[in-house]
C-alpha cells in the first residue's frame, strides 16, 4: 500500500540575525492509512517544527525549507503554493495543538469556530455545517452539544476544549491528524480520556495520526511506529516493538532507562547527563556526542550513516552493536 | 452585564459628582481675588450692589447650598463676567462647536490611526511599518501649538488650499480638526499596530491557519476584535480629552468653542462658568468611560461586570 504521507530528507532551518538554527536537519518518515506514528524527543528537538513546516504554518522567513520532499496524495507539500496548502489544511490534514486553553479564539463562539472548516472546505451553508458540527461535538463526548455550540471557550475546562479542538479537526473527515502534544497540558486522568477518544475515533474513521510527544508512555500505548528525534536529526525509526524492545541507539536506550515503569523496582531513575546542544553551534558530528556514554572516535566529526535492521527499523549510530 | 450593573454604575456617579461639585466650588472660592476685581477699582457702593445681586455677600455655605439647589434644576446660574448671559446659554452656544471639532478630530484619529497601524501590522519591519511609526512618534512629541501654525503655514499660506482660521464652511473645519486629531491618530496607530501584532502571535491564530482559512478571514474575523480592544479602551478618555482639551486649537484657529471659556473663567474668577464647564467635562469623561466599559462587554465575552 502506498503511504499517505511520505517525507524524505526534510531540512528546515531558521535564519535569524544571530545565525542559522538547524531546527530540522534531514528528517524522513512515512505512514500509511490508519497508522499512528509517534514522534518522540526532548523540547527543542524539532518535533513540532517538522510538522508545522510540512503544513506551511511557520512564517518564511525566518524559516527556510532547505531541502526535502513531503508527498501527500501526489502533492509535494513543501513545494505547494500557499493556496494549495490552504486547501489541504483543515481539510485532508488537520492539526491539534498542545495548548487547548489558548488554541480557540476567546472572542468567538465555539459554534462559529467549529463550522469554519466545513464552510471553508465543503461549501456547506452555515446551517448544514452547524448540524454537522453538533454531531461531531457529540462524537467527542460533549453532552448537550447544541448549547456548547453557543458557548464561548472560556466556559469550558482544558479537557473539554481539547475535545472541541478534536471535534473541529475531524469535522472534515481528514486522512491525517497531526496531534502536537495533545495531552501535555492536561491532567493525567483527562490525558487518558483524550488518548482513548483519539484511538476510538481513529478506529472509526481510519485516519492516520502523527502524535508528537515527549511522553514515552503515551507513545507506547498509541503508536504503530516511532521516530526518535534529537537536535533536529532522526536517531531511530521503527515499529513500537523495535524501539521499545530492540532499540539500536544509545539515546533511545538512555531515554527508556530514564522513564518510570510499572514492571520494575522503584529505584532512582538514571537521567541523561548534560543538556541538548545549541542548534546554532552544531558540528558535523553526532549532536548527542557530548552526552553519550558509549561514544567512539568518529562521533565528534562524522554523523553516522543509516543502519537498517529488520524491516524498516533504522538507526543512526557508529556503534556496530549496542552494549546491553 | 445586567440592568442591575447599569443602575449601580449610574448610582456610583452621584457621590463622585457631589464630591466634584464641592471640591471645585470651594477651591475656586479660596483662590485670591474675585470676579469684580479689575485694574480700575470699582467704587465700594457698586461692588456692594454687585455682590448683593449675585448673592456673594452671603456666607459661603449658604451660597454653596444655593448653588446646589439651582443645580438640582439644571440651572448653572448667571455668568459674573458676561453680563446678561447665563452659564446654560454660554454652554449651549459654545459647546456644540467644541463637540463638532472634537468629533471630527476623533474621526481623523481613527481614520488615520487605524489605517496606518493596520498597514504597519500587516507588513511589520518594512517601510509600511517604519514610515507611519516614525511619523507617529513625531505626532506624539510635537505639541499642538507647533503643528497648528505649521499646518496653517503649509496648507493655508503657501499652498492656499484651506482657510487659515474661523469655523463656518467645511473647508475651514479641516485644518483645526486635523491639528487636534493628529496626536490622537499617532496614539491610535501605535495601539492598533501593537494590538494586531500581539494577536498575530496568539495560538488561536495558528489554529485558524491550520483550518486553511484565508489571511483576509483571519485578519477580519479572528484578529480585529481582540486586536482593537486597546484602541477601544483608549477612545473613551481620548474623546473626553478631545472635547475638553481643544483650547490651544481653538485659540490658534480662532474658533468660538468652549475651551476658551474654561480657561478665561478660571482666570477671571467667573465662578459659575468655572463650575459649569468643570461639571460638563466631568460628565463627559464619565459618559465616555461608561460607553467604553459597555463596549468591552460587547467585544470580549470573557468580560463580565458584577
Amino acid at each position: 500500500m502506498a503511504p499517505i504521507l511520505d517525507v524524505r530528507n526534510l531540512k528546515a532551518h531558521f535564519h535569524t540575525r544571530r545565525g542559522v538554527v538547524r531546527a530540522v536537519d534531514g528528517i524522513g518518515f512515512s505512514l500509511e492509512k490508519g497508522e499512528t506514528l509517534g514522534i518522540v524527543g526532548e523540547s527543542g528537538s524539532g518535533k513540532s517544527v517538522t510538522q508545522l513546516s510540512i503544513l506551511g504554518l511557520l512564517p518564511t522567513p525566518p524559516l527556510k525549507i532547505e531541502s526535502g520532499e513531503a508527498f501527500f496524495g501526489g502533492l509535494d507539500l513543501l513545494k505547494a503554493s500557499p493556496a494549495e496548502l490552504r486547501s489541504v489544511r483543515g481539510n485532508k490534514i488537520s492539526m491539534i495543538f498542545q495548548e487547548p486553553m489558548t488554541s480557540l479564539n476567546p472572542y468567538l463562539k465555539i459554534g462559529t469556530q467549529l463550522i469554519e472548516p466545513l464552510t471553508r472546505h465543503r461549501n456547506l451553508t452555515k446551517k448544514e455545517a452547524w448540524a454537522k458540527a453538533v454531531v461531531s461535538l457529540e462524537k467527542v463526548g460533549i453532552a448537550d452539544a447544541e448549547s456548547a455550540m453557543n458557548s464561548y471557550p472560556h466556559e469550558f475546562s482544558g479537557g473539554m476544549r481539547q475535545r472541541v479542538m478534536i471535534a473541529m479537526a475531524l469535522t472534515t473527515d481528514p486522512e491525517l491528524l497531526i496531534a502536537d502534544e495533545p495531552t501535555t497540558a492536561l491532567d493525567v486522568t483527562v490525558q487518558a480520556q483524550i488518548l482513548d477518544l483519539l484511538k476510538a475515533l481513529q478506529k472509526e474513521t481510519g485516519m492516520a495520526i502523527i502524535l508528537i510527544t515527549h511522553d514515552l508512555g503515551v507513545v507506547a500505548g498509541m503508536s504503530d511506529r516511532v521516530l526518535v528525534m534529537y537536535a533536529g536529526k532522526a536517531f531511530e525509526y521503527g515499529t513500537t516493538e523495535d524501539i521499545f524492545y530492540r532499540s539500536q541507539h544509545p539515546y533511545t536506550s538512555a531515554l527508556l532507562r530514564s522513564t518510570p515503569r510499572l514492571d520494575t523496582e522503584v529505584g532512582s531513575l538514571p537521567p541523561i547527563g548534560g543538556s541538548p546542544p545549541d542548534l546554532m553551534r552544531l558540528t558535523g558530528g553526532c549532536p548527542f556526542f557530548e552526552r553519550c556514554t558509549v561514544r567512539v572516535n568518529d562521533c565528534k566529526e562524522i554523523f553516522p550513516e543509516v543502519k537498517t535492521f529488520a524491516d524498516s527499523h533504522r538507526s543512526y549510530c557508529h556503534l556496530k552493536e549496542l552494549p546491553q | 452585564m445586567g440592568l442591575g450593573y447599569l443602575i449601580k454604575r449610574v448610582l456610583t456617579m452621584v457621590p463622585v459628582f457631589f464630591a466634584v461639585v464641592t471640591l471645585v466650588f470651594f477651591t475656586i472660592r479660596f483662590a485670591p481675588g474675585g470676579p469684580f476685581d479689575e485694574e480700575r477699582r470699582v467704587p465700594p457702593e457698586i461692588l456692594e450692589n454687585l455682590n448683593k445681586k449675585y448673592h456673594l455677600d452671603e456666607p459661603l455655605y449658604q451660597q454653596y447650598f444655593r448653588y446646589l439647589g439651582a443645580l438640582a434644576h439644571l440651572d448653572l446660574g448667571p455668568s459674573f463676567k458676561h453680563s446678561n448671559r447665563t452659564v446654560n446659554e454660554i454652554i449651549a452656544e459654545a459647546f456644540p462647536i467644541s463637540f463638532e471639532l472634537g468629533t471630527y478630530a476623533l474621526l481623523w484619529a481613527l481614520l488615520i490611526g487605524l489605517f496606518a497601524g493596520g498597514m504597519a501590522a500587516f507588513k511589520p519591519n518594512s517601510l509600511f511599518d517604519y514610515i507611519p511609526m516614525s511619523v507617529s512618534i513625531a505626532g506624539i512629541c510635537l505639541p499642538t501649538f507647533v503643528i497648528g501654525p505649521l499646518s496653517i503655514l503649509l496648507f493655508g499660506l503657501w499652498m492656499e488650499w484651506l482657510p487659515v482660521a474661523g469655523w463656518d464652511e467645511w473647508p475651514s473645519k479641516i485644518l483645526p480638526s486635523l491639528t487636534l486629531g493628529f496626536a490622537y491618530a499617532a496614539y491610535v496607530s501605535r495601539l492598533t499596530r501593537g494590538g494586531l501584532m500581539e494577536i498575530r502571535n496568539q495560538d488561536f491564530i495558528r489554529t485558524a491557519r491550520a483550518k486553511g482559512l484565508k489571511e483576509s478571514t483571519i485578519l477580519i474575523k479572528h484578529s480585529l476584535r481582540g486586536g482593537l480592544l486597546p484602541v477601544v479602551s483608549y477612545l473613551g478618555p481620548a474623546f473626553a480629552g478631545l472635547l475638553s482639551g481643544a483650547l490651544v486649537t481653538e485659540t490658534i484657529f480662532n474658533i468660538p468653542g468652549l475651551g476658551r471659556f474654561f480657561i478665561q473663567s478660571a482666570l477671571n474668577r467667573d465662578y459659575t462658568v468655572v463650575m459649569g464647564t468643570a461639571l460638563l467635562y466631568f460628565t463627559l469623561i464619565f459618559v465616555c468611560n461608561f460607553i467604553v466599559d459597555v463596549l468591552y462587554v460587547v467585544l470580549d465575552p470573557r468580560v463580565r461586570y458584577e
